[in-house]
C-alpha cells in the first residue's frame, strides 16, 4: 500500500536504503506506516533507527497472536522520536518456539515490555537481561494471551493447589 | 504445606534475590547492617499492590527491584472476548483515576478504524471532561503524596474538592468514577439540563482551590526539605527507560501529546505545557500544580466557546438509536437489536492511538480482524513505563526519600497491571 505523508515516506525510504535486506513488507495503517522487519535483523534496524533516524524512545513492545495462522505471533514495536515528533511501527513475525533478539540493548525501556510478551505469549527474547514472568505468578503454566488459552483459564479454581 | 500455612512463609527473599538479575543484586557476603526487605505488596504508601524488593544498608537503599502483577486481572484478554462497545467499561477500570481519559483513547482508536467523524460539540465535551478528569486525578495524587510525606490535611482538602468533580460526573453519567461516558461515536448520553452552570461553578471553585493548596505546601520548610533534590534521574535515562508525562516535563523536556499530536480538537485550545529544570520531587509537584491551572484554563475556554450540535456521530449501524425511536420505528428497533446482539463490524486494520493521560503517554493499540470482537487491545499505560525506572531511581536513596519519589511518580497499579 502506498505511504501517505511525505515524512513517513522519507523515514521509510531512509530505512530501506540503510538496511534493504531487513524489510519484508511496508503497510500503511490508519495512523502511519507499519514496517515488517526480518526477525534476525531487528536489532541492527533498531540501532539505526535510534542512533541515526532519531527515534530516541520506544513507546511499547507487544504481541498479537494470529493462531492458527503460521507464523502465529507478531511482535510489534512502537517507536517515538521525541525531538522530531515522529512515530513508527515495526513488526516481526515469529512462530511458536522461535526466538527474537531483545532490543533492550538499544532501548532499556523495552525490558518490561518484552517480559510481558514472554509472560503472556511465550515468545522468548535472546539476550534479555532478566526474562522472567512479570504479570502472572512465577510458577504459572501456560501463556494467557494466546488464542488457544481460554478466557477464564484452565481450571475452575486455582485456590487449592 | 499444611492447611493454614501462609504461602509467604515458603518464599525466601534472599534466595529470590540470588537469581541472576544483573540489575545489581549480589549474594550478601558480609553480615551486618545489610538487610533484604519487602516493601509491599501491602503497604500504605506504595499506592496499590506493588512489591518492591529492597536491599538495604541501614536506611539506605542499595538496590530496589519492583515486582508487579498483583492487580493483573486480564483486561486485555477479556477485551478479545467482548464486542467493541462492551470493551468501554473495561477501559474505565484500567486506570481507575483517569477513567474518561482511557475511554477517550479507546473511543478515538475505534473511531479511526471505523472512519467516523465526530461532531465538534462531542469533541469539545470530550476535552472538557478529560481536563476535569485530569484535575480530579491530580487532586488524588496531591492528597496521597502529601499524606505519605506527612501533610495529612492536604489529603482532606483535595478529596473535598474532588467530590465536586465526582458529583458533576455523576450528573452526566450516573456514575462517579467508572463513567463509561465517552464511547466510540461520541458521548454515552446527552449532557443533562443545566450542566453548563454546574460545571462553571465547579471549575471556578477549583481555580481558587489550586492556589490555596499550592500555597499550603510550596514554601513549607518541611515540604521543601523532603522534596527538593530527591528522586531525580537524568533525562536521557528516563527517556531510555520509557518514562513519560510530568516526570519528563519536570526535567525540562517540553513534551505533551496534546500539543505534539493533537486529538479531539485540542489544537483549538490555548494552553501551555509547564516545565521545570530541577528534575526532583519538588519540580514534579510544581509541574502538576501548573498542569491543574492549565486544565482550568482549557475548561474555561471549552465552557465559553462550546459549539452546539449533535452529541454523537451519525452512524445508525454503530450507535444505539434514541430510545423513543426504538420503541416506535421498525428500523430503529432492528438496528438496536443488531447492535446489541451481534455488535458492529470494524474493518480490518490496526491503530496506535496516543493521548496524554494525567500520568503520561497513554496509547491503545487496537487490532481488528473484520469481526465484531477486537482481535487485540493492547493498553500502553504510562504507569507501566514510569515504574520501570523505579529501580534506578531508588539507588542510594533513603527509604523516606523513596516514599517521596514513588509518590512523585504518580503510578496507579490498575494502569501498571491491567
Amino acid at each position: 500500500m502506498p505511504l501517505e505523508s511525505e515524512e513517513d515516506k522519507a523515514v521509510v525510504a531512509a530505512l530501506e536504503q540503510q538496511v534493504p535486506q531487513a524489510i519484508v513488507a511496508i503497510k500503511q495503517a490508519v495512523d502511519g506506516p507499519q514496517v515488517e522487519i526480518a526477525p534476525k535483523l531487528i536489532v541492527p534496524v533498531c540501532r539505526y533507527l535510534k542512533d541515526v533516524a532519531g527515534f530516541e524512545r520506544i513507546s511499547a513492545v507487544t504481541g498479537v497472536d494470529w493462531w492458527p495462522r503460521d507464523p502465529r505471533f507478531e511482535v510489534v514495536y512502537f517507536l517515538h522520536g521525541v525531538r522530531t515528533n515522529k512515530r513508527l511501527r515495526l513488526l516481526v513475525r515469529v512462530s511458536d518456539e522461535q526466538e527474537v533478539d531483545s532490543v533492550t540493548s538499544v532501548w532499556r525501556g523495552a525490558n518490561w515490555y518484552e517480559r510481558e510478551v514472554f509472560d503472556l505469549f511465550g515468545v522468548r527474547f535472546r539476550n534479555h537481561p532478566y526474562l522472567e514472568r512479570i504479570m502472572m505468578p512465577t510458577d504459572w503454566e501456560g501463556h494467557p494471551l494466546r488464542k488457544d488459552y481460554p478466557v477464564h483459564g484452565h481450571k475452575y479454581s486455582y485456590r487449592d493447589e | 504445606m499444611k492447611e493454614g500455612d501462609s504461602q509467604l512463609a515458603s518464599i525466601d527473599a534472599e534466595q529470590e534475590l540470588k537469581s541472576p538479575d544483573p540489575s545489581g543484586f549480589e549474594p550478601l557476603s558480609t553480615p551486618g547492617r545489610r538487610m533484604t526487605l519487602n516493601m509491599g505488596p501491602q503497604h500504605p504508601s506504595t499506592h496499590g499492590v506493588l512489591r518492591v524488593l529492597l536491599e538495604l544498608d541501614g536506611e539506605t537503599i542499595l538496590n530496589a527491584r519492583p515486582e508487579i502483577g498483583y492487580l493483573h486481572t486480564g483486561i486485555e484478554k477479556q477485551c478479545e472476548a467482548e464486542k467493541y462497545q462492551q470493551v468501554v467499561p473495561l477501559t474505565d477500570r484500567v486506570d481507575y483515576l483517569a477513567n474518561l481519559c482511557n475511554n477517550t483513547c479507546y473511543a478515538l482508536a475505534v473511531e479511526r478504524l471505523l472512519g467516523l467523524e465526530i461532531p465538534p460539540f462531542a469533541q469539545w465535551m470530550r476535552v472538557l471532561l478529560n481536563e476535569a478528569q485530569r484535575i480530579s486525578s491530580h487532586l488524588v495524587w496531591l492528597g496521597t503524596h502529601a499524606l505519605d510525606i506527612g501533610a495529612m490535611s492536604v489529603y482532606f482538602y483535595c478529596f473535598r474538592e474532588r467530590e465536586e468533580i465526582l458529583k458533576v460526573f455523576e450528573m452526566f453519567s450516573g456514575q462517579r468514577m467508572m463513567t463509561s461516558y465517552i464511547r466510540p461515536g461520541g458521548l454515552a448520553l446527552e449532557p443533562p439540563r443545566g450542566w453548563h452552570k454546574v460545571m462553571t461553578a465547579v471549575i471556578d471553585r477549583m481555580a481558587k482551590g489550586i492556589d490555596e493548596y499550592h500555597e499550603l505546601l510550596a514554601a513549607n520548610p518541611i515540604w521543601v526539605n523532603r522534596t527538593k533534590g530527591v528522586g531525580g534521574l537524568p533525562l536521557e535515562d528516563m527517556l531510555d527507560l520509557g518514562v513519560t508525562g510530568p516526570m519528563l516535563r519536570a526535567a525540562g523536556l517540553k513534551i505533551d501529546t496534546r500539543k505534539d499530536c493533537p486529538y479531539s480538537s485540542y489544537e483549538k485550545f490555548d494552553f501551555e505545557v509547564p516545565t521545570r529544570e530541577a528534575n526532583d520531587v519538588y519540580a514534579r509537584f510544581e509541574v502538576r500544580m501548573e498542569e491543574m491551572r492549565q486544565s482550568v484554563r482549557i475548561c474555561r475556554q471549552a465552557l465559553e466557546g462550546m459549539p452546539s450540535g449533535p452529541w454523537r456521530a451519525d452512524a445508525p449501524g454503530i450507535l444505539l438509536p434514541d430510545r423513543e425511536k426504538m420503541k416506535t420505528q421498525m428500523e430503529s428497533l432492528i438496528y438496536h437489536f443488531k447492535i446489541v446482539t451481534e455488535g458492529y463490524r470494524v474493518p480490518e486494520g490496526s491503530v496506535y492511538q496516543v493521548i496524554e493521560s494525567p500520568r503520561g503517554e497513554l496509547a491503545y493499540y487496537v487490532v481488528s480482524n473484520g469481526t465484531a470482537n477486537p482481535h487485540r487491545v493492547f493498553m500502553r499505560t504510562p504507569s507501566f513505563g514510569n515504574l520501570q525506572s523505579l529501580g534506578e531511581m531508588l539507588e542510594g536513596v533513603l527509604i523516606a526519600d523513596s516514599i517521596a519519589a514513588m509518590g512523585s511518580m504518580d503510578f496507579v497499579l490498575g494502569d501498571v497491571d491491567r
